[in-house]
């Protein structure tokens, strides 16, 4: 994927009612396309690159702000980063996987909705105004450690053959079926879920920065002569879905972390 | 699996991810983990489980607190209980102690009354008969004595003695019928 072909955001003269004017430039494949900002020996830095080291870096300095001399009786950001810390370990880590065998996930599924939040909360930022999960890379990879992570827990944990019924819900009860259902089981499990697991995310924060993306570039498109009767109507709209996507990028992240959480409470499972 | 095959096909394709940011978002993502994992979450625990310890060190510290309260409570109630009845009890043996007492001193002013008047009759008794005893040695000796003298003469002489008396007696008589005359003419 080069970037000399990338065609970038869109035409700002294009206007409506602009005689032998460019058309309405939608938004596509190449709003997600950005030209490298330099490049390092064919290594292209561009704009979700920058936003993902960006996240790393106000998330460390957030939870160290927050947690590197915590007090007992806690200041108004220990407390703002307490509850959201408190919030994953008791509202997804707990409940999912139960205290005992939770404990030693929180930090990653505490460490994965933060850093998922974040990258989806671009989105709405000025200035960056991209969920830079809606580069599939990103999600797959979080998805990828996520994958790894419960894989390895489940082999770990029931040894080769054990592991492997696990993956492919062997229960002898279901008789003749059985081999059908450990197909359909270990396709399910082992081949799609990091696929849907990735996507999942991906494919939400696509989606909503192409509507964003359309409704502003509408807004800015109607801006002309009649074009100023119809321009609020995109713009409203613009905030609609700002308003939608802070929900959304909110509930990614959370369902993100759930099915994380859900996999490797999966992998602790005693087989049946 | 359509979708994979336009992916593979399309060079454009959203869904392979592109070599570069995928280590890059690893990496950036590590970084937040191993911060988290092994320096941050740790100490919030700490102090959190501190918190709890300090919360729940407090509440136990409460419960003792209310739990010696109640036995002290509990204590004194008994004690209070204790003392009443003590105090009742005494009142009643102090009341029946009066009761008893005053009986006793009741009988014993019957028992002094009695006896003094059963002394005081005994007296009375004793002295009249003295008195009796004597008045009538005294009345005879005297009656005599002053007889004698009123006479002048001996009344050895029974006889005599008899006219004697009976001659005082007369003159008594007359005496007094004289006396009543001129009282009577005297008094006409």
């Amino acid at each position: 994927m080069s970037a000399a072909d990338t065609t970038l955001a869109f035409d700002a003269s294009c206007k409506i009612f602009v005689d032998g004017g460019c058309g309405f430039q939608s938004p596509g494949l190449h709003s997600f396309i950005f030209k490298p900002m330099f490049e390092i020996g064919g290594f292209e830095f561009n704009k979700p690159i920058l936003l993902a080291l960006l996240t790393t870096g106000l998330l460390c300095l957030f939870f160290w702000k927050a947690f590197a001399s915590p007090k007992v009786v806690p200041g108004k950001l220990q407390m703002v980063a307490e509850s959201g810390y408190d919030f994953v370990r008791r509202g997804i880590v707990y409940e999912t996987i139960g205290k005992k065998e939770g404990e030693k996930w929180v930090p990653l599924l505490v460490s994965l909705f933060f850093f998922i939040w974040l990258m989806n909360l671009w989105s709405i930022i000025p200035l960056a105004q991209f969920p830079v999960t809606s580069i599939i890379a990103f999600p797959a990879a979080l998805a990828g450690v996520v994958y790894v992570t419960w894989m390895t827990l489940t082999f770990k944990r029931h040894g080769f053959v054990g592991g492997l019924k696990n993956l492919t819900g062997y229960d002898k009860s279901l008789g003749a079926v059985l081999p059908l259902v450990m197909l359909i089981e270990f396709f399910s499990n082992v081949l799609v879920r990091p696929f849907t697991h990735a996507v999942r995310l991906f494919a939400n924060m696509f989606a909503g920065h192409l509507l964003l993306v359309m409704f502003t570039v509408a807004t800015w498109f109607f801006m002309n002569s009649w074009g100023f009767a119809y321009a609020p109507v995109a713009f409203v709209l613009v905030m609609v879905m700002i308003v939608f996507e802070l929900f959304i990028q909110a509930v990614q992240a959370y369902v993100f972390v759930v099915l994380s959480a859900s996999y490797i409470s999966g992998a602790l499972e005693e087989a049946h | 699996m359509n979708l994979l095959q336009i992916a593979a096909e399309e060079e454009q394709n959203p869904l392979v991810p592109p070599m570069p940011e995928l280590v890059i978002g690893l990496i950036a993502f590590l970084i937040v983990f191993a911060l988290l994992a092994k320096k941050l979450l740790p100490r919030i625990n700490e102090v959190l489980e501190e918190r709890r310890a300090a919360i729940e060190g407090g509440m136990e510290k409460a419960e003792a607190a209310q739990i010696e309260a109640e036995q002290t409570l509990d204590q004194y109630k008994a004690q209070l209980a204790e003392a009443r009845h003590e105090a009742n009890r005494l009142r009643e043996e102090a009341r029946e102690q009066g009761a008893a007492l005053i009986a006793e001193m009741r009988a014993e002013g019957q028992r002094q009354r009695d006896e003094i008047i059963a002394a005081g009759h005994a007296q009375v008794e004793a002295d009249k008969k003295t008195a009796s005893l004597a008045l009538r040695q005294d009345v005879g000796t005297l009656a005599t004595e002053l007889a004698g003298r009123l006479v002048g003469e001996s009344l050895e002489d029974h006889a005599r003695q008899t006219r004697v008396v009976d001659r005082f007696l007369d003159e008594l008589e007359a005496k007094a019928a004289a006396q009543s005359g001129t009282k009577a003419e005297a008094g006409a």
